[in-house]
């Protein structure tokens, strides 16, 4: 299981004077996939990115197992938390496997470049990711589940507890959104990683998410686990969206049936 | 030599402390392309008023042949081939660099205007500094370097919004550019005839009369800043993947950024003052060495030594195969203009396909 522990205290996002988020203070439950989730524009992937350090709050900060996560070594930090930037790119050419071995990169050296653990720990992420095969194809070849698919195994060869992903399933068709997410839950369940990610599909975040962070306008609205949490009043409030929440009948959780101004009515049959 | 393979693709070498990744087609190109220089550097001294063939050449330069052949070699044609070696080898990996951090292929450091501001200020020295002493030794390599540096620094800074992205560098970059050539023109203008007319000849890039003080200085500072940048590789690789992904691997993204692009704008400004900005090797160089090696972005050694062939090969096609002597650096342009074009209508073809 994992033994890490992220915090957020009294977090203040801003690029430039334009401030993003405000306020934010929430614990990640270790060992369990977190959502977040909000309207365009409500500075979800802001906060994802100073959880990962990739933005420099203007205060408070983020801990990590009570450390301040600014204050140390990024290479440290590096070998207990990965990230997945939104839709990353690969140089042209670059294949499968040499991309998933950049993920060893914290482990590595300049003299000790390809260790037999890096070997071993690829070759795993591979295996998992069902890459094997695509190994040797160059990354900017493959269809956009695949490469996806690449990404992810190179942020698993990086073998951190912590695994953040922003917007993990972006332009890719429905079947290989769930693909991509079965994939996460399987980190979750058999190796027991801590996956923090954001997601714009209500229903894929309900479905696959222990717990859901709520946000709107830069402020954490609510927390906890979507269950509790997912009500049509929420989704009027925080998303100005009409609907029903009835029960998946697939996995029993929630499930969101947005109710739009038009053909909001059964049409006859005829 | 052991290599083991689990990884396809990705054999392993070495064991306990120092391993790596066995690339045979890397190897090879390199060592393939240090024969050619070398070949070509035999090539280009054979020539003259009293021709030399190639292996006696090669002996001469490796220890053997006559006194007058030693003496022909060594003191008066090497040092000319020489200073093309190192001045190629040094645009070779400056534009590498430049086009790896920036991911973009137009990055390199003469179509950014970086060798333009190195000389514009060689140019400025030349036209306006008094003293002979003062203009040649120290002067303009000086004004070389803090013009590349400078430029180097202006377009980095006008292009930063949050990071570095290729695209907004290279539209900033042929402003720049285009601003120093002005600069520069202005400067020949209103300069005394004489004056002009020796900066025009630097300024299009020439080998004529280099000797061992040219080389001396060029080859201490490639050594230096070419290390520098070959240490940098492993950070490097993980740059080419982004700012973002850098980061999160551990990589502290702009002090290794600052590292390379600094060591990158010397070896260019180091290469302006040695022969003229010489153009189009920046830029062509390490496209072609990662076509040939195949590898996902320009390899830096490999890069060095297309540069290094390149500048020598075109200075024996500008002494001898033309029916005119020019400098050398019209003779790469020739061939780096082309090349460019090839490269937009491939560019704009994959985004439109």
């Amino acid at each position: 299981m994992s033994s890490h522990q992220i915090t957020a205290e009294d977090l203040v996002l801003a690029y430039g004077d334009r401030v993003v988020a405000d306020g934010l203070t929430t614990e990640i439950p270790s060992g369990k996939v977190t959502t977040i989730i909000g309207p365009n524009g409500c500075g979800k992937s802001t906060f994802l990115r100073a959880v990962a350090r990739l933005l420099k709050p203007r205060s408070g900060q983020v801990l990590l197992d009570g450390k301040a996560i600014t204050s140390m070594r990024t290479r440290e930090v590096a070998k207990v938390l990965g990230m997945l930037p939104q839709s990353p790119t690969a140089p042209e050419g670059l294949t499968v496997a040499d991309l998933v071995a950049k993920g060893r990169h914290p482990h590595q050296s300049w003299l000790r470049q390809w260790s037999s653990d890096d070997e071993t720990e690829v070759d795993a992420a591979l295996r998992l990711t069902g890459m094997q095969e695509l190994a040797t194809r160059p990354v900017d070849e493959l269809s956009g589940g695949q490469r996806q698919r690449a990404w992810i195994s190179m942020a698993l060869a990086q073998e951190t507890d912590i695994l953040l992903l922003d917007e993990p399933t972006t332009y890719l068709d429905l079947a290989h959104q769930v693909e991509v997410l079965d994939l996460v839950d399987k980190l979750h369940v058999d190796l027991g990683r801590t996956v923090v990610m954001v997601l714009h599909d209500l229903n894929l975040a309900v479905r696959y998410s222990d717990h859901l962070i709520v946000m709107r306008e830069g402020r954490i609205v609510t927390s906890g686990s979507p269950d509790e949490l997912i009500t049509a009043e929420l989704l009027r409030d925080v998303f100005g969206l009409d609907s029903q929440v009835l029960v998946d009948p697939v996995s029993g959780r929630p499930m969101i049936v947005p109710i739009g101004v038009r053909r909001s009515a059964p049409t006859v049959q005829h | 030599m052991t290599t083991t393979t689990l990884v396809p693709g990705r054999p392993r070498f070495g064991r306990g402390r120092l391993t790596l990744v066995w690339r045979p087609r890397l190897v090879a190109v390199d060592v393939a392309l240090l024969v050619l220089v070398f070949l070509l550097v035999c090539l280009n001294v054979g020539q003259g008023d009293y021709p030399i063939s190639v292996p006696d050449v090669a002996g001469a330069i490796l220890g053997g042949g006559n006194e007058a052949e030693q003496f022909i070699v060594w003191n008066l044609r090497l040092p000319r081939s020489v200073v093309g070696l190192l001045v190629g080898a040094g645009f070779g990996m400056s534009g590498a660099i430049w086009q790896s951090i920036t991911r973009n292929p137009l990055a390199s450091p003469d179509l950014l205007g970086i060798t333009a501001g190195a000389g514009a200020g060689a140019v400025a020295v030349i036209v306006f500094g008094s003293t002979a002493v003062l203009g040649t030794t120290i002067g303009v390599p000086a004004a070389a370097m803090a013009g590349g540096l400078l430029t180097g620094v202006a377009i980095y800074l006008l292009a930063w919004r949050r990071g570095i992205e290729g695209f907004r560098l290279v539209l900033i970059g042929v402003a720049v550019n285009g601003i120093l050539i002005a600069l520069t023109n202005w400067m020949l203008v209103i300069g005394e005839i004489w004056d002009a007319q020796e900066a025009t000849v630097w300024l299009n890039g020439s080998l004529t009369g280099r000797d061992w003080g040219d080389a001396l200085p060029a080859a201490i500072a490639l050594g230096a800043i070419g290390t520098v940048a070959l240490a940098s590789t492993f950070q490097l690789s993980a740059l080419k993947l982004g700012d973002d992904t850098a980061r999160a691997l551990g990589v502290r993204v702009q002090l290794s950024q600052a590292v390379l692009l600094i060591a990158s704008v010397l070896l260019a400004a180091m290469c302006v003052t040695a022969a003229g900005p010489i153009g189009f090797i920046a830029f062509v160089a390490p496209q072609v060495a990662l076509r040939i090696a195949r590898t996902p972005g320009p390899p830096l050694l490999a890069s060095a030594l297309t540069g290094a062939a390149l500048v020598v090969g075109s200075d024996y096609v500008a002494r001898v195969l033309l029916p005119t002597e020019l400098p050398v650096g019209i003779v790469t342009t020739a061939i780096g203009g082309p090349f460019l074009m090839y490269l937009i209508i491939r560019t704009n073809r994959r985004l439109s396909r």
